[in-house]
């Protein structure tokens, strides 16, 4: 496994095909129910989910904690359209024309002989990823101040796929959020192509009155827990990301690694132009797609918060519904005390709604669960937005280098035609001033003339940079298009399930209510 | 009576009306309950020879009009109090309806139509249609209360009330004024007693003007006072002395239960209160699953389907807040009303108690006139027998009303939560059905067919 910098090439395609089935769309994934390992209740259970000693508590299956669920599309045979950036600025991008300054269309390069990593080959599907508990410690800051802090502790365990009843030891260390953090800027770094997966929040938003929105309640540092499981396993199952040794590292070497991260000199590379949010490059002709999936990341950013908001108020006054509820309990009680033939009724109607106003708790506990699926979609729609973002930058450093490219010839023709094609100060100076002597042109004309060489070749490096990273970078995106259908739609699936179930409850308990009402 | 939306369930009596509940108060009858409307006839011993069954015997009805003034024989007055009434003997039917604003001079006011159907040999006619506003039915009030000091009259909803933002002529307010208005007249005609009252024939049947002359006959408003002082005096004054058992029985029990329905009356109201909020908050989440289909293409459909179920839902939430408040909210608030009534009518009762035992204290201080006094004390007895009667029989019935009105207020927001739940799962399994075919799992179970009907245009499942 070998890290995968910007700098080298060619970059290999970011998604296997998967060669042994028919392409995977949504449209067919249907009627087939095939092709998704968890798409239907019938396909191989994950390792997590199979009850293995050290595995974490079951969840149901369709959550985001379940991996395994990249490489659904086969973008190899989706050819990416080629972006071409011509010298002049005004060229548009156009689909089939060969490249002149020899950068060549997406089209003809070479397909990858061996693909990234294949569903079976995935981290995730060697290696029981697990983030098991959660612990508060004290310590010393790097102010030599004390601090509290929670750790999380990684379990890992290789998979035995043949051997059932082997059991391989567990590795476990401890990790902060603080390392999460830096393991997760490092891959953003590191893979700019890659919409890399999010991490849970760093503090509690969106909540509702019940829930604290401090960092050390125990509800929400669970919650935080499986959202860091989450975030690991989705890297693990990532084709690309799960070879990254950086990250295999942060699972497996407990002493040493912040070193090993920073000795990568990742900071170094980071374009600190893309953490600049509000500066905005003009650029001329980015690929299309690019903008139109940077529009939808801001509108799925822009829905999803609106949606949790009106959420946790939703669920804030379904909380007061039933919680009131409760008040009756103690009521009856007291006013089947003075009642002879309404006694009994009273009081049994009475606990059944003590029962109802205590099941909201369960109830929205769970749909919790389902505000932290949308919350990732939420992150993830930043990270979609990264992406999008350094192809912007990519470009723009592009037209920048066409741009100067072009100038410097045509200050080498005009020195060489002694023609003044544009305004320039030197030009303008040298008409007062006297002009140059033959010598002097020449030298400059060969200064200029070593200039554009190099320049062409930078602009052909950029240009081939430039394409493969949209190849690359859309080929990863579809496959996280992908993935967030499926997800978004089991997200959705176990939110009416769940609303089924609270009914389920409601009926039960009001049956009950008003078998007891019945006999007042 | 017409039918008011009844939900399925226990076939009910209209409001107000009770089918048989009337029992004997007499020691040694035993009381049956029967607190459904199917007409049962309450069967009753032949040998007990002091039981009649109340007929239309106009000379006991013209002399219901039962103030202390009055020499009654005691027999006939206790008989006045027992008696069975079968359903099919029902024999008068009140409606209130129709709110109507007046706009004068000086002040503006509603009326509510009252429309009297009638059998009854006593009335001139057997349909009568008169219009009355809130100060006649106060004036109703009075008049039997005065009559009747230890019978339970029925509540009147109150005069007004700034509770929460209702005005004084919204909607609302008349609505549910109407509907207690509707209430109160019913819940006297089926009183044994109070039904054959003079002036409450009068309510029903005179007009305008005719009422207007008759009000300004009779006791005036300053003698009403006076005895309400006299009864309150009298109360603290220490009433209470040789109380028999059963009345302090009465008053405990009383004293508990006003606490425990004011509390129930907040409690439901709260509950009405959270409902709303959570369907105010219900309303702005559907839309947004729309707006959010908008930006997708793959997901789209299903977010749809999300957006549609939620709203449907938020419907059926409305429909279950307008049940409680038809429901429990009008029925839980006249029993407030009702047990300061009973409060009262425990303290009239004592009053006129202890006015027998000033009396009796005195004729034991003052030998002297001595038979007038036994004449007097021997009324007062009587009076007192009678007082006392009255009030148990009176209270036996409205003890019965009173389980049968709370057993059925709560089965029927048993009844609306059980709908509501069912309709709410039906629709997002429905949802599910359509929108996530293929990719559902063992969970999910066949809509219950008989209560939806599938849409073709819209493609959705509607609950009937």
């Amino acid at each position: 496994m070998e890290t995968r910098g910007v700098d080298q090439k060619p970059l290999r395609d970011a998604v296997p095909g998967r060669m042994d089935a028919p392409e995977v769309t949504l449209a067919n994934s249907r009627e087939a129910g095939a092709g998704s390992q968890h798409l239907t209740p019938d396909g191989p259970p994950c390792p997590e989910q199979a009850g293995l000693p050290g595995a974490p508590r079951p969840v149901p299956c369709g959550r985001a904690r379940c991996a395994c669920r990249s490489g659904l599309s086969a973008c190899a045979q989706r050819g990416a359209e080629p972006l071409i950036a011509m010298e002049s600025a005004e060229a548009e991008p156009s689909e089939s024309r060969p490249e002149e300054d020899g950068a060549v269309p997406a089209s003809d390069l070479p397909l990858p002989e061996q693909p990234a990593a294949t569903m079976e080959d995935c981290l995730a599907k060697k290696m029981e990823i697990t983030v098991s508990e959660a612990e508060k410690r004290t310590g010393r800051n790097a102010m030599n101040m004390q601090e509290t802090y929670t750790a999380y502790l990684i379990e890992t365990r290789a998979v035995e796929s043949q051997n059932e009843g082997q059991c391989s030891p567990v590795d476990s260390l401890w990790r902060r959020y603080s390392e999460f953090e830096l393991l997760r800027n490092y891959l953003l770094v590191t893979y700019p192509h890659i919409v890399v997966p999010p991490l849970p929040e760093k503090r509690a938003d969106f909540v509702w009155h019940k829930l604290s929105a401090d960092n050390m309640d125990p509800d929400f540092v669970e919650r935080r827990r499986i959202g860091l499981e989450n975030f690991l396993l989705r890297v693990a199952s990532h084709p690309v990301l799960c070879q990254d040794k950086i990250f295999y590292s942060f699972l497996t070497q407990e002493g040493g690694w912040k070193e090993m991260v920073n000795e990568t000199g990742f900071q170094l590379k980071a374009d600190s132009r893309l953490k600049a949010l509000n500066a905005t490059f003009r650029v001329k002709n980015p690929d299309k797609r690019f903008t139109e999936l940077k529009h939808y990341s801001d509108e799925l950013q822009s829905v999803i918060s609106h949606l949790l908001r009106v959420r946790a108020r939703v669920a804030d006054r379904l909380y007061g519904v039933y919680k009131v509820h409760g008040n009756y309990g103690r009521v009856f009680s007291e006013w089947s005390a003075i009642e002879k033939e309404m006694g009994d009724g009273l009081q049994s109607a009475g606990h059944h709604m003590d029962v109802y106003a205590a099941s909201i708790d369960d109830i929205l506990e769970e749909e919790e669960h389902y505000a932290d699926q949308l919350k990732e979609y939420l992150f993830y729609a930043e990270a979609l937005r990264a992406v999008c973002r350094k192809h912007e930058l990519m470009q723009y450093d592009l037209e920048m280098a066409a741009q100067d490219l072009t100038s410097k010839k045509q200050q080498c023709e005009e020195l060489a035609t002694g023609t003044v094609r544009t305004f320039s100060l030197k030009g303008m100076t040298s008409k007062l001033f006297g002009q140059e002597t033959p010598e002097q042109r020449e030298a400059k004309i060969k200064v200029l003339e070593e200039q554009i060489q190099e320049g062409e070749e930078q602009l052909k490096s950029k240009n081939l940079e430039g394409r493969d990273f949209v190849k690359s970078a859309w080929a990863d995106i579809e496959r996280f298009k992908e993935q967030k259908n499926h997800d978004l739609k089991e997200a959705l699936i176990s939110y009416a399930v769940m609303q089924i179930s609270m009914c389920k409850k409601g009926i039960q308990v009001w049956t009950n209510a008003k078998e007891c009402f019945g006999k007042m | 009576m017409e039918a008011e939306g009844r939900a399925p369930g226990p076939t009910l009596p209209p409001a107000g009306g009770r089918g048989l509940e009337h029992l004997a108060g007499v020691p040694g009858a035993t009381p049956t309950p029967l607190l459904t409307a199917s007409a049962e006839v309450l069967e009753f011993d032949d040998e007990e020879d002091d039981l009649e069954v109340f007929s239309k015997d106009t000379s006991l009805a013209e002399a219901n009009s039962f103030s202390p003034s009055m020499p009654i024989s005691p027999s006939s007055m206790i008989n006045q109090y027992k008696f069975e009434d079968e359903p099919e003997l029902k024999d008068l039917f009140i409606t209130v309806d129709d709110p109507e604003s007046h706009i004068t001079a000086i002040e503006t006011f509603i009326t509510y139509r009252v429309v009297t159907k009638t059998s009854r040999g006593e009335f001139d006619s057997c349909e009568y249609e008169v219009r009355r506003r809130y100060q006649d039915f106060l004036w109703l009030k009075s008049k039997l209360e005065e009559a009747h000091p230890t019978l339970i009259i029925p509540p009147l909803p109150e005069k007004f009330v700034m509770k929460g933002m209702v005005e004084r002529f919204s909607d609302e307010f008349i609505e549910t004024r109407r509907k207690a208005l509707h209430k109160f007249l019913n819940r006297i005609a089926d009183h044994p007693t109070l039904t054959f009252n003079e002036d409450f024939k009068i309510f029903l049947t005179a007009q305008a003007w005719e009422l207007s002359s008759h009000k300004k006959q009779g006791p005036g408003l300053l003698s009403r006072m006076g005895q309400t002082v006299r009864a309150v005096a009298s109360s603290v004054r220490g009433g209470v002395k040789n109380r028999p058992e059963m009345f302090t029985e009465m008053n405990d029990y009383m004293e508990t239960f006003s606490h425990k329905i004011n509390v129930l009356d907040k409690i439901a109201h709260r509950i009405y209160k959270e409902e709303r909020e959570y369907f105010n908050e219900m309303k702005e989440y559907g839309p947004i699953y729309t707006l959010w289909s908008a930006s997708e293409e793959d997901i789209a459909d299903s977010l749809k389907g999300v957006a549609s179920c939620i709203d449907k839902c938020c419907k059926a939430t409305e429909k279950r807040m307008a049940g409680l408040s038809e429901n429990l909210l009008p029925v839980i608030h006249e029993y407030v009303l009702y047990s300061e009534i009973l409060m009262g009518v425990l303290k009239r009762r004592d009053q006129i108690q202890s006015e027998l035992d000033s009396k009796v204290d005195a004729l034991a201080n003052k030998k002297a006139d001595k038979d007038l006094f036994s004449e007097e004390i021997g009324k007062l007895e009587d009076k007192v027998e009678c007082a006392n009667n009255a009030l148990k029989a009176d209270w036996d019935r409205w003890k019965q009303n009173m389980q049968y009105d709370m057993r059925s207020a709560f089965t029927k927001v048993s009844d609306n939560n059980l709908r509501y739940y069912e309709e709410v799962a039906t629709y997002t399994e429905c949802m599910l059905h359509l929108k996530f075919q293929g990719l559902l799992r063992e969970f999910w179970l066949p809509c219950s067919e008989s209560h939806l009907q599938f849409d073709k245009a819209d493609e959705h499942y509607c609950y009937i």
